[in-house]
C-alpha cells in the first residue's frame, strides 16, 4: 500500500502502481495547460536533500513540486555541510526542525532514505539510494511504456547493463514484474548480482538473447569512472558486446522502444543515432518524469497525520 | 490504465441499485424536464448563444452537461461546446483527508477567453466545489461571464456562492448524502437522484 | 571460613558429565563438594530451585575496548556486562589502541581487570605487530605477561608466508593462534552476505567463499606447522565442512561460533539495520543451519559472543560506514537456549561449549565444578521471560539486534571465586 513514504517499489502492490500511473496521467494534462500550475500544495514545503549530485532528478522533483505550488528548497552536497562530517541523521533532523512537508532524499548508500524516514516525521521520497532502488525512475519508466504500448501485462522487457550496481534496474525489475511483464537482464556475468533470478527475471549473457522478440529495451548507463578495468576489460569490448545499436536491435519486435535513464554515454552503451531518434523514447521519459513526480507528491506530500484515535468508550 | 471515472462501480447493473435508506427524489423523466427548463432559462438570460461553453464538473456534471447541451442545441440550432473540468487539485480540504482523492479527467476542448462559461454540477451544497471550479477555470483563461447550473440544490451553503439555474431544491439533513446515480459513460443511460440517509450498517 | 551452599538446582558440569538436581558447596572460594543433600549448617544458602547451576561461563572472544576506546566500553563496564550475561571469564582481543602487541599493554589490561572487573579477564595478544600482518610479536614475552593466545582478530593475515611463520613460532610458544578468516581481496567492499539479500538490497556482498578459502589456507598451514589453530566466528557451511574434515585428518584445530550466527540470517539486514551488520556477515539459513549442526556434532567447540561494543553515533550512519559487530554478553544465554529448546543440543552439551571447551582451548583451569577449583558458578533460569533493553544492561554500548525483543532464559546469579558478583534482582554486587 502507498504509505507515508515512498522508499521502494518492492513495498508497493500492482494496485498502488496503477493508482500512481493513473494520477500521473491526470498530471500530464496539467502539464499541457497554458498555466501549468495548480494550487494543490500551496503552503507546503518540499526539501530536496541530495547527498549525491543529480541535476536531472533534482530538477524534475523541483518542477513537479512547483507545478503543485509547493515551495521547493534544494539542499545538496556541494555548498552545504553535507560534504563535511555532519552525520546524515543530524542533517535530516536539522531539516526536520524547519518543518518540511516532504523530504526527497538521494544518497549514494543503499538504505539511507529508510534510515532518514525512520528518524523524521515528514514523509520521505527516495530519489535513489546506492544500488538499491530509484522508485520514481521506475514509475516514470512504467508510465512511458504504458503510454507507448497501451498495456503492461505480457510485455517483454530487456534491461541491459550493470545490473549489479544499478538502482534503476532493481526498481524496474520490481515494477515491471509486478505489472505482469516478463523481464530479462543482460550483462557480462561480472555485472549480474548473485541469484538475480530470485527477483523474478531471466538472466542473459548475450545481448542478442536478451533483445530477442522484446517490446522494450532499457539500456543502463555504464559508470565509466567507477567500473573501467574492474567489471569489464575495456570500453571498446563493452561497446562491442553489450552496446546497443540498430543492428543488434533487429532481433527485437518491430515496434520495440529503447529507454535510458540518462545521461547517455554515446557510443558506449547506446549508439548515437539510437539515442537521438525513434525507437528511443529517452526524452519522453524525461517529460513524463515531471508528471509522474507530481503524482507522487500529490499522493504523499502534506497529508495530515493519522487522526488521533478517540479514546474507547 | 483504469477506465474513465464513473459514478457507478465497474459492473453496470441492469437497474439502478437501491440500498436500504434510499429515497429517489428525481427520476430520469424529472431530470430531463428540469434540464429542458434550465435550457430555456439559459437561452432567456444569454443573448449570444454562439459564445456558450458548458463546463461539467465530474463526475455527475458530465452527463447533465451533455444533456443540457443537446437541449440547447435544439433550441439554438447550433453546436454548444462542452468541456470537463476536474476540481480536485483545487480543493481546500486535501490536507484533512488521509487518503488522497482520485483525480478525474479534465478535458477542455477550447479556450475559455471571452466565453460565457456555464459550470454544470449535479448537487450543490456548501459551494466549495463551485469555488474550486471557478479557480480552476481562471487558470484556463478569462471568461466573459460565469454562471452555475446545479441539478439539485441542498442548501447548507458555506461560501457566498449563488446558483444561477437550479433543477430542484431539496431540503436535506447535512448528514444525508444526495447522489446522481446511473451514469456509466453513456449519455442514454437513465439517471436518478437519490437521497441516502445515513443508515447504521450492522456489518461495520 | 565462609561456606556457601547452592541448593536444589540442576547441576550441569560437563567435565564430569553430571546432570542432576543436587547441591554445590563452596568453601573458601573454591568448590568443596557437589552432592545430593549436603547439610546446610553454617552455610549461607542460595536456593537454586528451578535453575541450572553451571560452571561460570567462559567467553573466549570479546572486545573490551580498553585501552583507547573507552567511549565504547572499558574493562569495568565490559566485565560487569560479562557477569550479567553469566560469563565469569572472558578473553579480550588485541585490537585496542594501542594494540596489545607489547607486554606493557598486556600488563595494563590485567591490572585494570584486577581492580575494575568482576569477571576474570585474559588478554589475547596480537599475532603481528600493530595488527599489520607483517612482523610477529614477542610471543614469549607476551605469554609471560599473561597473554593466553595470539590473534589479529578483525583483520586477516593475508600474507601466507607471514601466517606460516606466526603459526610456527606460536607452536613453539605452545599457544593457539586465533584467526579471523576472511580473504579480504574477495570481501572487497562487501558489507552483507553475498546472496539473495545483497541482490535485493543492492548492498555490496561478501561471499561465503571468502571465509571458506581463508579457512582452507589456514588449515593447511596448521597441518604444515603443527600449531593449534583456532578459527573464530565460523559463519559458513563450507568452513564447518573443512574444519570437520581437517579434524578427522588429525589437524590441531578448534573453532567457535557466535550466538548471532547461530540465531540470525542475512534477512535481519533487510531493513538496513546496522545492528545486524557483522564481520563475518550474517549468512544464509543454510549456513546458519550448518553452524548449528557443526556445534551439535562438536566440529565447532565453543560458543563465543564476539562482544563488540560500538557507540550509537558510530552505528547510526550509512550501512556501508557502520562498524561491524554487536554487544553479546547479556543476550547470549537466552539466544543459545533456543538450540536446546529446538532439540539441537542438550543442556549439558550447550554448557560444555560455553565452559570447559573454551577453557581447554585457552589452557585455563576454569569451566568446571571439580572440587578444589575456584568457585566460578553461574545460575541460569532457563524459563524466565523478559524483554531485552540494552539501556538497562551494563555495557556502555547498545548495538544489539535484540533490542526490545522478548527473551526466554536469563542468568539469575553469578559467583566468581565463591563471591556473589551478580544477581538479577540486585544487579552487580561488587564495586
Amino acid at each position: 500500500m502507498i504509505g507515508r513514504d515512498l522508499l521502494a517499489i518492492s513495498d508497493l502492490t500492482a494496485e498502488d502502481l496503477w493508482k500512481i500511473l493513473e494520477t500521473a496521467e491526470h498530471m500530464q494534462e496539467v502539464g499541457r495547460r497554458d498555466i501549468k500550475k495548480v494550487p494543490t500544495l500551496r503552503g507546503r514545503t518540499i526539501i530536496n536533500l541530495f547527498f549525491e549530485s543529480s541535476t536531472r532528478t533534482r530538477t524534475s522533483f523541483e518542477i513537479a513540486g512547483k507545478r503543485l505550488s509547493a515551495d521547493v528548497v534544494n539542499f545538496s552536497s556541494s555548498g552545504s555541510s553535507l560534504s563535511k562530517d555532519e552525520s546524515i541523521l543530524d542533517t535530516a533532523l536539522t531539516l526536520e526542525a524547519m518543518a518540511p512537508d516532504v523530504v526527497v532524499v538521494r544518497h549514494g548508500v543503499a538504505g539511507v532514505p529508510r534510515r532518514i524516514a525512520d528518524a523524521l516525521d515528514a514523509p520521505v521520497i527516495n530519489a535513489g539510494d546506492g544500488a538499491h532502488e530509484h522508485p520514481t525512475q521506475a514509475l516514470l519508466d512504467l508510465f512511458t511504456v504504458y503510454q507507448e504500448k497501451g498495456h503492461l501485462e505480457g510485455l517483454s522487457v530487456a534491461i541491459v547493463g550493470d545490473i549489479l550496481n544499478s538502482r534503476v534496474a532493481r526498481s524496474n525489475i520490481h515494477a515491471f514484474t509486478k505489472m505482469g511483464a516478463e523481464v530479462r537482464v543482460a550483462a557480462p556475468p561480472t555485472m549480474l548480482p548473485v541469484g538475480v533470478e530470485s527477483l523474478g527475471v531471466k538472466p542473459c549473457t548475450s545481448l542478442r538473447e536478451a533483445v530477442d522478440g522484446v517490446d522494450v529495451v532499457m539500456v543502463l548507463r555504464i559508470q565509466l569512472e567507477r567500473l573501467s578495468g574492474a567489471l569489464f576489460p575495456s570500453v571498446r569490448e563493452y561497446a562491442a558486446t553489450f552496446g546497443l545499436d540498430r543492428e543488434k536491435l533487429r532481433y527485437a519486435k518491430d515496434d520495440v522502444i529503447v529507454m535510458h535513464p540518462g545521461p547517455v554515454n554515446r557510443g558506449v552503451e547506446l549508439a548515437p543515432d539510437l539515442a537521438d531518434h525513434r525507437p528511443s523514447v529517452i526524452l519522453e521519459q524525461v517529460r513524463n518524469g515531471v508528471a509522474l513526480r507530481m503524482a507522487v507528491l500529490y499522493l504523499i506530500a502534506g497529508r495530515a497525520p493519522a487522526p488521533i484515535a478517540e479514546p474507547k468508550q | 490504465m483504469p477506465n474513465e471515472p464513473t459514478v457507478r462501480t465497474e459492473e453496470t447493473p441492469a437497474r439502478i441499485e437501491t440500498r436500504p435508506g434510499d429515497r429517489v427524489v428525481l427520476d430520469n423523466r424529472g431530470i430531463q424536464r428540469a434540464l429542458a427548463r434550465i435550457a430555456h432559462e439559459v437561452v432567456e438570460r444569454n443573448e449570444d448563444l454562439s459564445n456558450l461553453y458548458l463546463v461539467a464538473i465530474p463526475n455527475g456534471g458530465v452527463p447533465l452537461a451533455r444533456r443540457l447541451a443537446a437541449s440547447l442545441e435544439k433550441i439554438a440550432e447550433q453546436d454548444v461546446l462542452v468541456g470537463v473540468l476536474d476540481t480536485t487539485l483545487y480543493r481546500d480540504d486535501l490536507v484533512a483527508s488521509g487518503e488522497r482523492p482520485a483525480l478525474r479527467r479534465t478535458e477542455m476542448p477550447s479556450m475559455v477567453d471571452g466565453r460565457i462559461v456555464i459550470l454544470v454540477d449535479d448537487v450543490a451544497k456548501t459551494g466549495r466545489t463551485i469555488r474550486a471550479a471557478m479557480d480552476a477555470l481562471m487558470d484556463f483563461g478569462r471568461p466573459s461571464r460565469v454562471q452555475v447550473v446545479a441539478l439539485i440544490d441542498r442548501g447548507h451553503r458555506e461560501l457566498p456562492i449563488k446558483i444561477d439555474y437550479v433543477g430542484k431544491n431539496i431540503p436535506t439533513h447535512p448528514q444525508e448524502t444526495v447522489e446522481l446515480r446511473g451514469y456509466d459513460g453513456s449519455d442514454d443511460d437513465p439517471l436518478e437522484v437519490v437521497v441516502h440517509a445515513e443508515v447504521e450498517d450492522a456489518a461495520s | 571460613m565462609k561456606r556457601v551452599l547452592i541448593q536444589g538446582g540442576r547441576v550441569l558440569d560437563p567435565q564430569s558429565g553430571r546432570d542432576e538436581v543436587c547441591d554445590v558447596l563452596v568453601e573458601g572460594g573454591k568448590i568443596a563438594a557437589v552432592d545430593r543433600e549436603i547439610a546446610a549448617e553454617g552455610c549461607e544458602v542460595i536456593d537454586a530451585g528451578g535453575c541450572w547451576v553451571t560452571p561460570g561461563l567462559i567467553d573466549l572472544h570479546t572486545h573490551l575496548r580498553e585501552p583507547g576506546q573507552e567511549y565504547k566500553e572499558d574493562i569495568a563496564s565490559g566485565g560487569r556486562s560479562a557477569v550479567a550475561g553469566g560469563f565469569t571469564t572472558v578473553a579480550c582481543m588485541a585490537n585496542t589502541h594501542p594494540v596489545n602487541d607489547d607486554p606493557s599493554v598486556t600488563d595494563y589490561i590485567l591490572d585494570r581487570a584486577l581492580h575494575d572487573s568482576p569477571a576474570r579477564v585474559f588478554p589475547i595478544a596480537a599475532a603481528t605487530q600493530g595488527l599489520k600482518g607483517e612482523l610477529m610479536t614477542e610471543m614469549h614475552a607476551l605469554v609471560a605477561a599473561g597473554a593466553v593466545a595470539f590473534s589479529d582478530d578483525g583483520k586477516t593475515i593475508m600474507d601466507a608466508g607471514v601466517m606460516r611463520r606466526v603459526l610456527d613460532y606460536a607452536h613453539g610458544v605452545g599457544r593457539p593462534v586465533i584467526v579471523h578468516a576472511e580473504d579480504c581481496t574477495l570481501v572487497g567492499e562487501g558489507v552483507v552476505n553475498e546472496g539473495l539479500v545483497s541482490t535485493r538490497l543492492g548492498l555490496p556482498g561478501n561471499p561465503a567463499t571468502a571465509e571458506v578459502i581463508q579457512v582452507a589456507r589456514d588449515l593447511h598451514l596448521a597441518e604444515l606447522t603443527g600449531c593449534h589453530l583456532h578459527v573464530a566466528h565460523v559463519s559458513t557451511a563450507g568452513a564447518v565442512d573443512l574444519i570437520r574434515a581437517a579434524r578427522d585428518r588429525g589437524i590441531f584445530v578448534t573453532a567457535e561460533v557466535t550466538p548471532h550466527h547461530l540465531a540470525l540470517t542475512d534477512e535481519a539486514t533487510l531493513n538496513f539495520d546496522t545492528n545486524a551488520k557483522m564481520a563475518p556477515p550474517l549468512r544464509s539459513a543454510e549456513d546458519r543451519d550448518a553452524c548449528r549442526r557443526g556445534l551439535a556434532d562438536g566440529t565447532l567447540d565453543a560458543v563465543a559472543t564476539d562482544h563488540a561494543p560500538h557507540a550509537v553515533q558510530e552505528k547510526d550512519v550509512e550501512f556501508t560506514k557502520a562498524p561491524p559487530g554487536i554487544i553479546g554478553f547479556e543476550t547470549a544465554i537466552p539466544v543459545v537456549l533456543d538450540l536446546v529448546r529446538e532439540g539441537i543440543l542438550s543442556p549439558l552439551e550447550l554448557i560444555r561449549r560455553m565452559t570447559i571447551n573454551p577453557a581447554r582451548i585457552l589452557h585455563l583451569e576454569y569451566g568446571t565444578l571439580t572440587p578444589g577449583v575456584p568457585a566460578d558458578i553461574t545460575l541460569i533460569d532457563p524459563e524466565k521471560s523478559w524483554v531485552y533493553d540494552p539501556a538497562k544492561g551494563y555495557s556502555k554500548s547498545r548495538n544489539s539486534p535484540w533490542t526490545g525483543k522478548p527473551m526466554q532464559g536469563r542468568v539469575v546469579s553469578v559467583l566468581v571465586g565463591g563471591e556473589p558478583v551478580y544477581d538479577v534482582e540486585r544487579g552487580i554486587l561488587t564495586p
